[in-house]
Parts: C-alpha cells; sequence; structure tokens
C-alpha cells in the first residue's frame, strides 16, 4: 500500500472495521470517492486512500481492509493491524454495525489496545431502527471510554459530527481514556513483566503491552512487522515510497 | 521510521522465544476480549423481542435445499431476458445510426477526394470496429449491469455464494471461491483480484486458475448475440428471447461445472490439500439504492468497460482492416492466416477465421466477435448489418452451423482469459508458471471439449 499525501501536513487517520458494516459508504461519504460497495463480505480488497477537507485542515483517509479481528490471522487482518500499529494514523475511526454490535466491538476492543485516538462510528442505525435494535451511545461511549458517533452513512447522517470528533482528537481536545482489558491474573502477571523490558527497548516507539501480548499469544508475525518497520532497513509507512 | 536498533530487535527476538506461548493463552486472551464485547453489548443494546426476523426467513427459502438452485436459475434466467429483451431495439436504433454515420463519412471522405486506404482504414476498419463494439456492447451492458448490481446491493450474490459454496467444499476448494466466481461474472480481472479474500495460498491459487470460466461482461453479448440468431430464432419470434436466456444460462451451468471440476482436478494433483474451513456471513438484505446503482452502473462499470472496448476496438478495426486488404499473391494476410488456422479450426468445428478472431481478440473479448465479423466482410460480401436477421445470414455465407455456433459459444466461456486478466493474474500470483497455467489449462479445455463434441456429432451424422 502506498500513501499518497497531498502535502506534508496532511493529517493521516485509518477507517477500520468488520466488514460490510458501512464502512466503504463513510470512506465515500467523507472522500467524496465513488467506489462502489458491494453489499457481501469481503468488498474491499484494495486499499483506498482519500481526501477531505474539515474545519480548514487538508485530512488523508486510509481505508484498511474490513476485518473481523487483528489478530493477523489473514494477510488482510495483518495489513489493517501494521497500519494502526506502525502506520501511527493520528486517529483511527472504527465502523461498527448497529445491528450486531457485539461481534464489531471485538474489533474495538482490540485496535483500542493498540492505540488511544480511536473514535467509533455506530453505523446502519436505520437499519437497527428497523430490526428493533437501539443503542445507548452514551452509555457506549462510557464504557468503551472513547467518542461513540451514531451515523447512517447512506444518509450522510451524523457524518459532521464525526468529522468534528476526529479533529478534536487529533487537536488533543478530548482526554481519551479507552478500556483496556484485563485478562486473568496469570497472563496480567507475565504482561508486566514482558511489557516492563519492552518499553526499555521500545521507548513509547509503539504500545509495549499490546507488543507483550502479541508475543504470549504466540503470534510470530509481530516479530515480522517489527523486523519491516522498525528497523534501520525498514520501510516507513507513513512516508511516501511506503508499499506493502 | 528507524527507531530500532538491530540489538534490540534481537532482544525482542530472545524474549518471545523465552516466553513460550501456548495456544490455551492465545485461547483465553481472545476469549476474554469476546466476553468484554458481549458484556458492554448486554448493556448498551435493546432488542425489542416482539420484532420477527425477516431477514433469516427469507434466507430459510433462498438458501434452502429444494428451493435454492430453482431460485437462482430463475434470478439468472430473468436478468438474461430482461437484458436480451430491453437490447434488442435500442441495439438496432444505435447500428442505424451508426451506419448512416458511416455513409456521412464516406461523403466527406470521396469529397475530400482522400486515398481509398485512408478512408479504408478510418472508416471501414476502425469507424466501423467501433460502431459495431458500441451498439452490441452497450445496450445490454446498460441493463446488465444495474440488474447485477441491485442483486448485489440487495445481498442475493453472497446467497448465491452460500448456495455453491458445498460444492466448492467438495471440489477442495475454499468456500470463498463461489464469492470470487460470483464476481468475475462482471470481469474476470476483478474476480481474480478478489481472490485475496481467500487466505490459503493452495486455495487462492484454485480460484485464480478457475476465475475465467465464468463469463465476463465482455463475452455475454456475443454469447447472447450468437444464443439469439441460432437457437432463438429456430424457435420462431414468440419464445426465441425465451429460448436465448435458457441457453446462456445453460452456457453459464457449464463453466460452473467446469469451474468445479478444474478446482477438483488441481486439488487433487498440482495443488493438494485440505480445504480450510471458514464462516460465511451472510450479509443483511438492504434496500438497493436505485438511483445510485443506476447511475455508479453507468459510469463506473458500463462506461469503463465500453472505454476499454473502444481503446482496444479502434486500432484493431484498423489492424483487421489492413490485414484484410494487404495482398501476398492474390490472397490477403487474413485469408492466409485463416487457411493456416483452418486444419485446427475445423478440427474443433471452428473455423480459420474464428480462431483468428480469438487471437487478435486477445486484448480484450468484446472485440473477438467484431473482428470476426470484419474479417467476413472483407471477402467482398459488403451486407448492412443493420439486423440480426443479415448478421445470421453472413454467418451462413460463411458455412456456419448450429454446430459451429456451439463451439463459438463453448470455446468463448473457456478459452484463456483476456490480456487484462492475464496481467492481474501475473501480478497476483507473482509467479510467470501459474500465469502460464492460466493460459494453458482453459485453452487446453476449450479445444477438448469443442473437438470432442464436434467429432462426436460428425460421426454420428447429425450434420
Amino acid at each position: 500500500m502506498k500513501i499518497e499525501k497531498a502535502s506534508p501536513t496532511d493529517i493521516v487517520l485509518a477507517l477500520a472495521g468488520n466488514p460490510n458494516t458501512g464502512k466503504s459508504t463513510i470512506f465515500n461519504a467523507l472522500t467524496g470517492l465513488k467506489q462502489h460497495t458491494g453489499n457481501w463480505p469481503g468488498k474491499t480488497v484494495t486499499n483506498a486512500q482519500g481526501h477531505f477537507i474539515h474545519r480548514g485542515k487538508p485530512f488523508l483517509l486510509v481505508d484498511l481492509p474490513g476485518t473481523y479481528s487483528i489478530l493477523a490471522n489473514s494477510p488482510d487482518e495483518q495489513v489493517a493491524r501494521d497500519f494502526i500499529c506502525f502506520g501511527k494514523p493520528e486517529a483511527t475511526i472504527v465502523v461498527t454495525d448497529a445491528t450486531n454490535l457485539e461481534r464489531n466491538l471485538n474489533l474495538a476492543l482490540q485496535i483500542m489496545e493498540i492505540t488511544s485516538d480511536v473514535v467509533v462510528a455506530v453505523n446502519l442505525l436505520d437499519e437497527a431502527e428497523r430490526k428493533g435494535i437501539s443503542v445507548d451511545l452514551s452509555k457506549l461511549s462510557a464504557e468503551l471510554g472513547v467518542p461513540v458517533i451514531g451515523t447512517i452513512a447512506r444518509e450522510q447522517k451524523g457524518l459532521t459530527e464525526l468529522k468534528d470528533i476526529v479533529d478534536d482528537i487529533v487537536m488533543k481536545k478530548l482526554q481519551l481514556k479507552p478500556y483496556q482489558i484485563r485478562y486473568s491474573a496469570g497472563i496480567e502477571e507475565r504482561i508486566n513483566q514482558l511489557s516492563l523490558k519492552l518499553e526499555k527497548i521500545l521507548r513509547g516507539k509503539i504500545n509495549a503491552r499490546w507488543v507483550a501480548l502479541r508475543l504470549l499469544d504466540g503470534d510470530e508475525t509481530i516479530i515480522e512487522s517489527i523486523e519491516k518497520y522498525l528497523l534501520p532497513s525498514s520501510i516507513d509507512l507513513r512516508g511516501e515510497i511506503a508499499s506493502w | 521510521m528507524v527507531e530500532l536498533d538491530l540489538e534490540d530487535f534481537h532482544q525482542i527476538k530472545k524474549m518471545a522465544t523465552e516466553f513460550q506461548s501456548s495456544e490455551l493463552t492465545r485461547d483465553q486472551i481472545v476469549s476474554q476480549i469476546y466476553q468484554k464485547s458481549g458484556e458492554i453489548t448486554r448493556k448498551v443494546v435493546k432488542k425489542k423481542t416482539t420484532k420477527i426476523d425477516i431477514d433469516r426467513k427469507i434466507d430459510d427459502i433462498l438458501t434452502s435445499k429444494v428451493f435454492g438452485y430453482p431460485i437462482m436459475l430463475m434470478v439468472l434466467g430473468g436478468v438474461l431476458w430482461l437484458t436480451i429483451t430491453g437490447a434488442n431495439y435500442p441495439s438496432q436504433m444505435l447500428s442505424t445510426l451508426f451506419f448512416w454515420g458511416q455513409e456521412q463519412l464516406t461523403n466527406i471522405f470521396q469529397a475530400l477526394n482522400a486515398p481509398s486506404w485512408l478512408h479504408g482504414v478510418l472508416v471501414l476498419g476502425m469507424y466501423r470496429g467501433l460502431a459495431w463494439v458500441v451498439s452490441v456492447m452497450l445496450p445490454p451492458m446498460a441493463i446488465f449491469f444495474p440488474l447485477f448490481t441491485i442483486l448485489e446491493d440487495l445481498g442475493y450474490l453472497p446467497r448465491v455464494a452460500f448456495n455453491l459454496d458445498r460444492f466448492f467444499q467438495r471440489a477442495g476448494a475454499h468456500g470463498k471461491q463461489s464469492l470470487t466466481m460470483s464476481m468475475g461474472f462482471g470481469c474476470n480481472a476483478a474476480g481474480v483480484i478478489a481472490c485475496r479474500i481467500i487466505e490459503s495460498p493452495r486455495e487462492r491459487l484454485i480460484a485464480i486458475l478457475t476465475n475465467n470460466f465464468v463469463p465476463c461482461n465482455g463475452r455475454f453479448p456475443t454469447l447472447i448475440t450468437i444464443a439469439i440468431i441460432f437457437f432463438g430464432a429456430a424457435v420462431g419470434a414468440l419464445y426465441s428471447t425465451l429460448v436465448a436466456s435458457f441457453v446462456v444460462v445453460g452456457l453459464v451451468l457449464v463453466g460452473i461445472s467446469v469451474t468445479l471440476f478444474i478446482s477438483w482436478f488441481l486439488s487433487k494433483t498440482m495443488l493438494k490439500g485440505v480445504p480450510s474451513s471458514f464462516t460465511l456471513e451472510l450479509p443483511p438484505y438492504r434496500r438497493p439504492q436505485v438511483m445510485r446503482v443506476f447511475i455508479r452502473s453507468v459510469f463506473d462499470r458500463t462506461i469503463f468497460v465500453l472505454k476499454r472496448a473502444i481503446i482496444v476496438a479502434a486500432p484493431a478495426g484498423a489492424i483487421t482492416w489492413l490485414f484484410a486488404n494487404i495482398y501476398i499473391g492474390d490472397a490477403n494476410l487474413i485469408d492466409i492466416v485463416a487457411s493456416w488456422l483452418q486444419p485446427v479450426g475445423y478440427a474443433i468445428g471452428l473455423d480459420g477465421y474464428i480462431l483468428l478472431a480469438f487471437i487478435l481478440g486477445f486484448p480484450a473479448n468484446e472485440i473477438v466477435f467484431p473482428i470476426l465479423i470484419m474479417s467476413y466482410l472483407s471477402q467482398g460480401s459488403m451486407v448492412e448489418l443493420d439486423s440480426l436477421q443479415a448478421l445470421k445470414e453472413l454467418l451462413l455465407n460463411n458455412g456456419w452451423t448450429w454446430l459451429t455456433a456451439l463451439n463459438l459459444l463453448l470455446f468463448s466461456l473457456l478459452h484463456f482469459p483476456c490480456a487484462t486478466t492475464m496481467l492481474t493474474i501475473r501480478k497476483e500470483t507473482g509467479s510467470i508458471k501459474w500465469t502460464a497455467l492460466a493460459f494453458i489449462i482453459p485453452t487446453s479445455i476449450a479445444l477438448i471439449v469443442t473437438f470432442t463434441i464436434t467429432q462426436v456429432v460428425r460421426m454420428l451424422g447429425l450434420i
């Protein structure tokens, strides 16, 4: 994947979400790009990037592949994870499906383990209403510790609000305390040991607790990715020549 | 973003090996996340229990063992019938318009005393090639694309994939191949790119190598035209579109069967392995945004495919005209090459000209038929192709029978992918070997099938 910044001052945003949540519709609505968005899983197979201007600032929105998790089970998941972790977007929008929140929150929670600059868009609210489903957005925001915006992307509803919040996050106007999952005592103890050591090496470049978790769950791709993106010979995901 | 030195990296690597992880830890971590998602969801989501889940009820019918397949065939047949019926009039109007344009252009060229070869290359070659592609291709595309997109938006196509899934599993391929195959109906190059959604490299290769066996939009118009004039016309005007739709549906079924057979064959030979499991999500039904669908399919797909066809068709028209008018001795180049190809062509129930058209049409399937018409026309009989009847006569005059028509349909369905698709396969597989196989496998199948049919028909004296 190649990041094409219109200017070096572009604020880079990531757009993540499960397949078929209207993620591409949001992407199109925000950037004015007219990709076709079909109603089936796995529609976004290539990464799209688009620009928009909000409050006078240029934003670059990177559409990540739709995935159910970012545990690197597939190339798509790895692409999404690597961009959020090593591409360091200034904010990440997680699009969720209001009619299927439980499965969608899995992804949001995983992303919140990597970065705190997250806003959750609860999309397809119209569909949820038709199915008799209602979501308490402010309660959800309180539970997650990040802003939550309700949207109906097909009707352009909630998008201005979403852009406002994104800008607030980028400008550090909001104090975000994303909920961090507590694992069992045994695992937490090992996370702590590991992340203490990792912190000394990583020095805040990437989230040490999260790397510790990945090492614990035996994810070999994280080592590959660190080699790929953090070593002297490595690729700059945010740079002009970056390509996956 | 240079952040770490090599020593740091080795330390992390060492840590990874020291802290031996286990499946158990991973499971615990994942289940903890799921548990929390459930917990939060229960707190913030309220669901009215009275509401009946209509989606599930519809799914029970659309994906049922009894109704699933008949409904699929009916939907496909219905889409094709609408396309064929609807495309008829605009096609005729367009071709009348274009041939009126040809006369005007000819008049201008004569008024300017332009040399006849220039008129030949530009008007008889380029312009007529273009006119053909546009008048034959545009109307069916303008109808087929929006209908296809509406099915896609509704969420019906994933149900098709769901129905076909078990066949792909049985063929040793990945169930998601049913999705990538469905995308191939739009464009095989797009279908090949879509194969990225299949994680296992083995299964992805199977899906890539067999994507070409479903007809793309470049081939549908040819299939439809031939089906109308040779099989539809045989039963009288009343049922002709119906029969033509049946023939094309039949061809699609042949294509799917070949896809499954080759997938099975590959998974038993070159690409051995066990199919990996996966969950195929059935997305909710959504009301299609009809206006958007219409605008998008016209602008994105129709114009895109048409542009490609035109970019390729214009030069191809010019080249074909040149070939037809460059004489060596008393035969033109097309005749010479066609006569070389004639023995192979005859053996598979086609002729040298048809084979040549397929070869010259390698850049894009859209232009195969126009090239063929032009090479037939170059032989002198200047028929104005303003009706399907005239087209049929032209083909009959060139020795066509129902066997030729059938073989052309099958060859078009099964033969090598177009240049764009080949390039895409090269890019996606990153391997010359697999790209070559993506050419060799379909081509051999096309030759074997048409050869067998032809020999059997001739042996039985059916023709």
